[in-house]
Protein backbone atom coordinates (compact mmCIF):
# COMPACT_ATOMS: atom_id res chain seq x y z
CA UNK A 1 0.00 0.00 0.00
CA UNK A 2 0.94 3.54 -0.94
CA UNK A 3 2.78 5.42 1.79
CA UNK A 4 1.07 8.20 1.44
CA UNK A 5 -2.63 6.68 1.89
CA UNK A 6 -4.47 8.41 4.31
CA UNK A 7 -6.15 6.63 7.65
CA UNK A 8 -9.24 7.72 6.48
CA UNK A 9 -8.42 6.39 2.85
CA UNK A 10 -6.64 3.05 4.77
CA UNK A 11 -10.05 2.11 6.26
CA UNK A 12 -12.92 3.23 3.62
CA UNK A 13 -10.56 0.35 1.44
CA UNK A 14 -10.77 -2.49 4.19
CA UNK A 15 -14.65 -1.58 4.58
CA UNK A 16 -14.86 -1.88 0.58
CA UNK A 17 -12.96 -5.40 0.55
CA UNK A 18 -15.71 -6.63 3.32
CA UNK A 19 -18.66 -5.26 1.34
CA UNK A 20 -17.22 -6.85 -2.30
CA UNK A 21 -15.13 -9.92 -1.41
CA UNK A 22 -17.89 -12.39 -2.15
CA UNK A 23 -19.37 -10.54 -4.37
CA UNK A 24 -22.12 -7.83 -5.44
CA UNK A 25 -25.72 -7.51 -5.69
CA UNK A 26 -26.74 -8.11 -8.86
CA UNK A 27 -28.34 -4.97 -9.05
CA UNK A 28 -28.14 -2.56 -12.17
CA UNK A 29 -26.53 0.36 -10.21
CA UNK A 30 -23.81 -1.69 -8.53
CA UNK A 31 -21.39 0.90 -7.95
CA UNK A 32 -24.27 3.38 -6.17
CA UNK A 33 -24.68 0.53 -3.77
CA UNK A 34 -21.30 0.32 -2.81
CA UNK A 35 -21.41 3.91 -2.33
CA UNK A 36 -24.01 3.74 -0.09
CA UNK A 37 -22.84 1.64 2.09
CA UNK A 38 -19.40 3.21 2.07
CA UNK A 39 -21.43 6.79 2.52
CA UNK A 40 -18.95 8.31 -0.51
CA UNK A 41 -20.47 9.55 -3.65
CA UNK A 42 -20.21 6.77 -6.64
CA UNK A 43 -17.56 9.21 -8.00
CA UNK A 44 -14.96 8.23 -5.13
CA UNK A 45 -15.73 5.07 -5.04
CA UNK A 46 -14.56 4.56 -8.85
CA UNK A 47 -11.93 6.44 -7.97
CA UNK A 48 -11.28 3.89 -5.14
CA UNK A 49 -11.56 1.09 -6.81
CA UNK A 50 -9.39 2.29 -9.73
CA UNK A 51 -6.49 3.26 -6.90
CA UNK A 52 -6.91 -0.13 -5.67
CA UNK A 53 -6.41 -1.47 -9.35
CA UNK A 54 -3.81 0.48 -10.28
CA UNK A 55 -1.65 -0.43 -7.13
CA UNK A 56 -2.67 -3.79 -8.04
CA UNK A 57 -4.53 -4.98 -4.89
CA UNK A 58 -7.43 -5.19 -7.29
CA UNK A 59 -6.64 -7.93 -9.71
CA UNK A 60 -9.38 -7.13 -11.64
CA UNK A 61 -13.58 -6.43 -11.51
CA UNK A 62 -15.02 -9.43 -13.34
CA UNK A 63 -17.75 -11.26 -14.09
CA UNK A 64 -16.31 -14.46 -11.94
CA UNK A 65 -18.43 -18.29 -13.73
CA UNK A 66 -18.19 -21.19 -11.97
CA UNK A 67 -16.84 -23.43 -14.93
CA UNK A 68 -17.45 -26.65 -12.91
CA UNK A 69 -21.05 -25.75 -13.08
CA UNK A 70 -20.96 -24.90 -16.32
CA UNK A 71 -20.09 -28.28 -17.34
CA UNK A 72 -15.91 -27.87 -17.17
CA UNK A 73 -16.34 -30.72 -14.67
CA UNK A 74 -12.59 -32.08 -15.42
CA UNK A 75 -9.36 -30.67 -14.66
CA UNK A 76 -6.06 -31.46 -15.05
CA UNK A 77 -3.09 -29.87 -13.34
CA UNK A 78 -0.49 -30.71 -16.20
CA UNK A 79 3.43 -30.33 -14.98
CA UNK A 80 6.57 -30.40 -16.76
CA UNK A 81 10.33 -30.65 -16.34
CA UNK A 82 11.50 -28.00 -18.23
CA UNK A 83 14.83 -27.11 -18.93
CA UNK A 84 15.80 -23.54 -16.91
CA UNK A 85 17.11 -21.73 -19.63
CA UNK A 86 14.25 -21.65 -21.80
CA UNK A 87 11.75 -21.36 -19.07
CA UNK A 88 11.59 -17.43 -19.39
CA UNK A 89 10.10 -17.86 -23.38
CA UNK A 90 8.63 -21.12 -22.65
CA UNK A 91 6.44 -20.30 -19.18
CA UNK A 92 5.60 -17.30 -21.68
CA UNK A 93 4.01 -19.11 -24.20
CA UNK A 94 2.22 -22.07 -22.67
CA UNK A 95 0.81 -19.22 -20.00
CA UNK A 96 -0.82 -17.32 -22.91
CA UNK A 97 -2.86 -20.74 -24.65
CA UNK A 98 -6.36 -19.91 -23.59
CA UNK A 99 -7.35 -23.17 -22.40
CA UNK A 100 -4.75 -22.72 -19.30
CA UNK A 101 -6.16 -21.04 -16.44
CA UNK A 102 -3.03 -20.78 -14.27
CA UNK A 103 0.61 -21.26 -15.29
CA UNK A 104 3.21 -20.82 -12.52
CA UNK A 105 6.76 -21.65 -12.27
CA UNK A 106 7.24 -23.47 -9.18
CA UNK A 107 10.68 -25.19 -7.29
CA UNK A 108 11.81 -28.91 -8.13
CA UNK A 109 11.90 -31.12 -5.11
CA UNK A 110 14.00 -34.26 -4.51
CA UNK A 111 11.37 -36.00 -5.67
CA UNK A 112 9.75 -34.38 -7.48
CA UNK A 113 11.46 -32.88 -10.46
CA UNK A 114 9.04 -30.98 -12.50
CA UNK A 115 9.45 -27.03 -12.65
CA UNK A 116 6.30 -25.90 -14.75
CA UNK A 117 2.87 -26.11 -13.71
CA UNK A 118 -0.20 -25.41 -15.83
CA UNK A 119 -3.85 -26.15 -15.08
CA UNK A 120 -6.11 -26.93 -18.12
CA UNK A 121 -9.96 -27.77 -18.09
CA UNK A 122 -12.63 -29.14 -20.34
CA UNK A 123 -15.87 -31.00 -20.43
CA UNK A 124 -14.80 -34.31 -20.88
CA UNK A 125 -11.42 -36.72 -20.21
CA UNK A 126 -10.53 -36.41 -24.36
CA UNK A 127 -10.35 -32.84 -23.64
CA UNK A 128 -7.88 -32.30 -21.16
CA UNK A 129 -6.04 -35.01 -23.15
CA UNK A 130 -5.83 -33.24 -26.27
CA UNK A 131 -5.21 -30.12 -24.35
CA UNK A 132 -2.33 -31.89 -22.69
CA UNK A 133 -0.87 -33.76 -26.15
CA UNK A 134 -0.80 -29.87 -27.40
CA UNK A 135 1.25 -28.39 -24.62
CA UNK A 136 3.84 -30.84 -25.40
CA UNK A 137 4.03 -30.16 -28.93
CA UNK A 138 4.60 -26.15 -27.86
CA UNK A 139 7.25 -27.36 -25.39
CA UNK A 140 9.03 -29.90 -27.51
CA UNK A 141 12.37 -31.34 -26.21
CA UNK A 142 12.63 -28.51 -23.83
CA UNK A 143 10.72 -30.62 -21.80
CA UNK A 144 12.09 -33.46 -20.39
CA UNK A 145 9.05 -35.10 -18.10
CA UNK A 146 5.69 -34.52 -18.21
CA UNK A 147 2.69 -35.82 -16.16
CA UNK A 148 -1.26 -34.73 -15.89
CA UNK A 149 -2.59 -34.98 -12.46
CA UNK A 150 -6.41 -35.36 -12.96
CA UNK A 151 -8.57 -34.29 -9.71
CA UNK A 152 -10.55 -37.33 -8.55
CA UNK A 153 -12.59 -34.71 -5.98
CA UNK A 154 -12.96 -31.60 -4.89
CA UNK A 155 -12.54 -31.89 -1.15
CA UNK A 156 -12.45 -27.96 -0.44
CA UNK A 157 -13.22 -25.15 -2.53
CA UNK A 158 -13.86 -21.45 -1.35
CA UNK A 159 -12.76 -18.15 -2.41
CA UNK A 160 -10.20 -16.60 -0.33
CA UNK A 161 -11.75 -13.96 2.46
CA UNK A 162 -9.02 -11.57 2.90
CA UNK A 163 -11.03 -10.05 5.53
CA UNK A 164 -11.81 -12.44 7.44
CA UNK A 165 -12.50 -12.09 11.47
CA UNK A 166 -9.44 -13.87 12.45
CA UNK A 167 -7.32 -11.22 11.43
CA UNK A 168 -7.52 -7.65 13.20
CA UNK A 169 -6.53 -5.94 9.74
CA UNK A 170 -6.77 -7.24 6.36
CA UNK A 171 -3.17 -8.33 4.96
CA UNK A 172 -3.78 -6.59 1.89
CA UNK A 173 -3.49 -3.50 4.04
CA UNK A 174 -0.57 -4.97 5.82
CA UNK A 175 3.27 -4.06 5.42
CA UNK A 176 6.63 -4.83 5.25
CA UNK A 177 6.49 -7.83 3.22
CA UNK B 1 -26.00 -25.71 -17.24
CA UNK B 2 -26.86 -25.57 -21.36
CA UNK B 3 -25.66 -21.63 -22.24
CA UNK B 4 -27.14 -19.68 -24.85
CA UNK B 5 -25.12 -17.42 -27.35
CA UNK B 6 -25.05 -14.09 -25.64
CA UNK B 7 -24.66 -15.84 -21.78
CA UNK B 8 -21.71 -17.81 -23.31
CA UNK B 9 -20.14 -14.32 -24.99
CA UNK B 10 -20.89 -12.63 -22.01
CA UNK B 11 -18.73 -14.92 -19.89
CA UNK B 12 -15.96 -14.74 -22.66
CA UNK B 13 -15.55 -11.27 -22.94
CA UNK B 14 -16.07 -10.42 -19.17
CA UNK B 15 -14.67 -12.98 -16.74
CA UNK B 16 -11.08 -11.43 -17.49
CA UNK B 17 -12.39 -7.73 -16.55
CA UNK B 18 -15.78 -5.64 -16.59
CA UNK B 19 -15.63 -1.55 -17.73
CA UNK B 20 -15.24 0.68 -14.62
CA UNK B 21 -17.50 2.96 -14.78
CA UNK B 22 -20.66 4.26 -13.33
CA UNK B 23 -22.92 2.10 -15.37
CA UNK B 24 -21.14 -0.96 -16.32
CA UNK B 25 -23.89 -3.10 -17.53
CA UNK B 26 -25.19 -0.69 -19.76
CA UNK B 27 -22.00 -0.40 -21.46
CA UNK B 28 -21.81 -3.91 -21.33
CA UNK B 29 -25.08 -4.68 -23.13
CA UNK B 30 -24.53 -2.13 -25.71
CA UNK B 31 -20.74 -3.97 -26.58
CA UNK B 32 -23.03 -6.99 -26.95
CA UNK B 33 -25.48 -5.70 -28.60
CA UNK B 34 -28.62 -6.40 -26.12
CA UNK B 35 -30.07 -4.59 -23.63
CA UNK B 36 -29.40 -4.07 -19.74
CA UNK B 37 -32.61 -6.21 -19.07
CA UNK B 38 -31.34 -9.27 -21.08
CA UNK B 39 -27.69 -8.89 -19.75
CA UNK B 40 -29.42 -8.79 -16.07
CA UNK B 41 -31.52 -11.64 -16.93
CA UNK B 42 -28.20 -13.61 -18.09
CA UNK B 43 -26.46 -13.04 -14.83
CA UNK B 44 -29.04 -13.93 -12.92
CA UNK B 45 -29.54 -17.05 -14.19
CA UNK B 46 -26.57 -17.94 -14.08
CA UNK B 47 -26.41 -17.08 -10.43
CA UNK B 48 -29.60 -19.22 -10.08
CA UNK B 49 -28.09 -22.17 -11.71
CA UNK B 50 -25.00 -21.99 -9.52
CA UNK B 51 -22.79 -20.90 -12.38
CA UNK B 52 -21.53 -17.51 -11.68
CA UNK B 53 -19.19 -17.11 -8.71
CA UNK B 54 -19.75 -13.56 -8.67
CA UNK B 55 -19.44 -9.88 -9.29
CA UNK B 56 -16.83 -7.99 -8.83
CA UNK B 57 -13.33 -7.19 -7.55
CA UNK B 58 -10.84 -10.10 -7.96
CA UNK B 59 -8.50 -9.34 -5.21
CA UNK B 60 -5.01 -10.49 -5.51
CA UNK B 61 -4.17 -13.03 -3.22
CA UNK B 62 -0.75 -13.41 -3.64
CA UNK B 63 0.22 -9.86 -1.79
CA UNK B 64 -1.67 -10.99 1.02
CA UNK B 65 0.38 -12.16 2.39
CA UNK B 66 2.42 -15.59 1.59
CA UNK B 67 0.68 -18.84 -0.44
CA UNK B 68 1.65 -21.58 -1.71
CA UNK B 69 0.78 -25.23 -3.17
CA UNK B 70 1.62 -27.92 -0.84
CA UNK B 71 0.94 -32.03 -1.71
CA UNK B 72 0.55 -35.23 0.35
CA UNK B 73 1.07 -39.05 -1.00
CA UNK B 74 -1.54 -40.17 1.99
CA UNK B 75 -2.08 -43.66 1.72
CA UNK B 76 -5.55 -44.92 0.63
CA UNK B 77 -6.79 -45.86 3.75
CA UNK B 78 -6.25 -42.81 5.08
CA UNK B 79 -6.99 -40.25 2.74
CA UNK B 80 -10.16 -39.27 4.27
CA UNK B 81 -8.71 -38.55 8.06
CA UNK B 82 -5.79 -36.88 6.38
CA UNK B 83 -7.88 -34.45 3.69
CA UNK B 84 -10.46 -33.70 6.53
CA UNK B 85 -7.39 -32.54 8.98
CA UNK B 86 -6.21 -30.67 6.18
CA UNK B 87 -9.90 -28.88 4.93
CA UNK B 88 -10.65 -27.57 8.63
CA UNK B 89 -7.19 -25.10 8.38
CA UNK B 90 -9.15 -21.42 7.27
CA UNK B 91 -5.63 -21.28 5.59
CA UNK B 92 -6.43 -23.76 3.12
CA UNK B 93 -8.92 -22.84 0.53
CA UNK B 94 -8.36 -25.43 -1.82
CA UNK B 95 -8.13 -29.19 -1.59
CA UNK B 96 -8.00 -31.72 -4.08
CA UNK B 97 -7.82 -35.45 -4.03
CA UNK B 98 -5.37 -36.39 -7.71
CA UNK B 99 -4.62 -39.51 -9.46
CA UNK B 100 -0.43 -39.80 -8.12
CA UNK B 101 1.12 -40.93 -5.57
CA UNK B 102 1.01 -37.73 -4.48
CA UNK B 103 -2.97 -37.67 -4.24
CA UNK B 104 -3.72 -34.44 -2.04
CA UNK B 105 -2.72 -31.39 -3.29
CA UNK B 106 -3.98 -27.86 -1.29
CA UNK B 107 -3.13 -24.18 -1.42
CA UNK B 108 -2.04 -22.52 1.71
CA UNK B 109 -2.74 -18.71 2.21
CA UNK B 110 -1.38 -17.12 5.01
CA UNK B 111 -0.17 -13.79 6.46
CA UNK B 112 3.78 -14.69 6.36
CA UNK B 113 5.85 -17.37 4.68
CA UNK B 114 6.95 -18.67 8.41
CA UNK B 115 2.59 -19.07 9.09
CA UNK B 116 2.59 -21.71 6.14
CA UNK B 117 5.61 -23.26 7.61
CA UNK B 118 4.44 -23.83 10.65
CA UNK B 119 1.57 -24.81 9.41
CA UNK B 120 3.24 -28.13 7.38
CA UNK B 121 5.46 -28.64 10.45
CA UNK B 122 2.10 -29.41 12.14
CA UNK B 123 0.83 -31.32 9.51
CA UNK B 124 4.02 -33.57 9.26
CA UNK B 125 4.16 -33.99 12.69
CA UNK B 126 1.04 -35.14 13.39
CA UNK B 127 0.46 -37.67 9.84
CA UNK B 128 3.95 -38.68 9.73
CA UNK B 129 4.10 -37.98 6.12
CA UNK B 130 6.37 -35.24 4.59
CA UNK B 131 5.04 -32.22 2.14
CA UNK B 132 5.95 -31.28 -0.87
CA UNK B 133 6.07 -27.26 -0.64
CA UNK B 134 5.77 -25.77 -4.00
CA UNK B 135 5.86 -21.59 -3.38
CA UNK B 136 5.52 -19.94 -6.77
CA UNK B 137 8.71 -18.59 -8.18
CA UNK B 138 7.23 -16.62 -11.35
CA UNK B 139 3.16 -16.33 -12.46
CA UNK B 140 3.04 -16.71 -16.11
CA UNK B 141 -0.95 -16.63 -15.92
CA UNK B 142 -3.05 -16.14 -13.10
CA UNK B 143 -6.68 -17.38 -12.28
CA UNK B 144 -7.78 -15.35 -15.92
CA UNK B 145 -10.35 -17.80 -16.30
CA UNK B 146 -9.91 -19.60 -19.74
CA UNK B 147 -12.14 -19.76 -23.15
CA UNK B 148 -15.11 -21.40 -23.48
CA UNK B 149 -14.22 -22.44 -26.78
CA UNK B 150 -16.18 -24.65 -28.91
CA UNK B 151 -19.52 -23.61 -26.75
CA UNK B 152 -22.60 -25.65 -28.24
Amino acid sequence: MSVCTSRFDETLAQRLIQLTESGLPLVEDPWTWLAEQLGISVESTLDLLKRLQAEGAIRRIAAVPNHYRLGYRHNGMTVWDVCDEQMPRLGELIGAQPFVSHCYRRPRRADWPYNLFAMVHGRSREEIDSYREHLRFLLGTASRADEMLVSSRILKKTGLRLASPRSSRSWLASEGR
Amino acid sequence: MELDELTARLIDRYQHGMPLCAEPYLEMANTLGCSEKELMACLQRLELAGALSRVGPVFDHSRAGASTLAALAVPAERLEQVAARISRYPEVNHNYAREHHYNLWFVLTGPNRRHLEQILEELEKDTGLVPLDLPMLTSYRIDLGFALGGHP
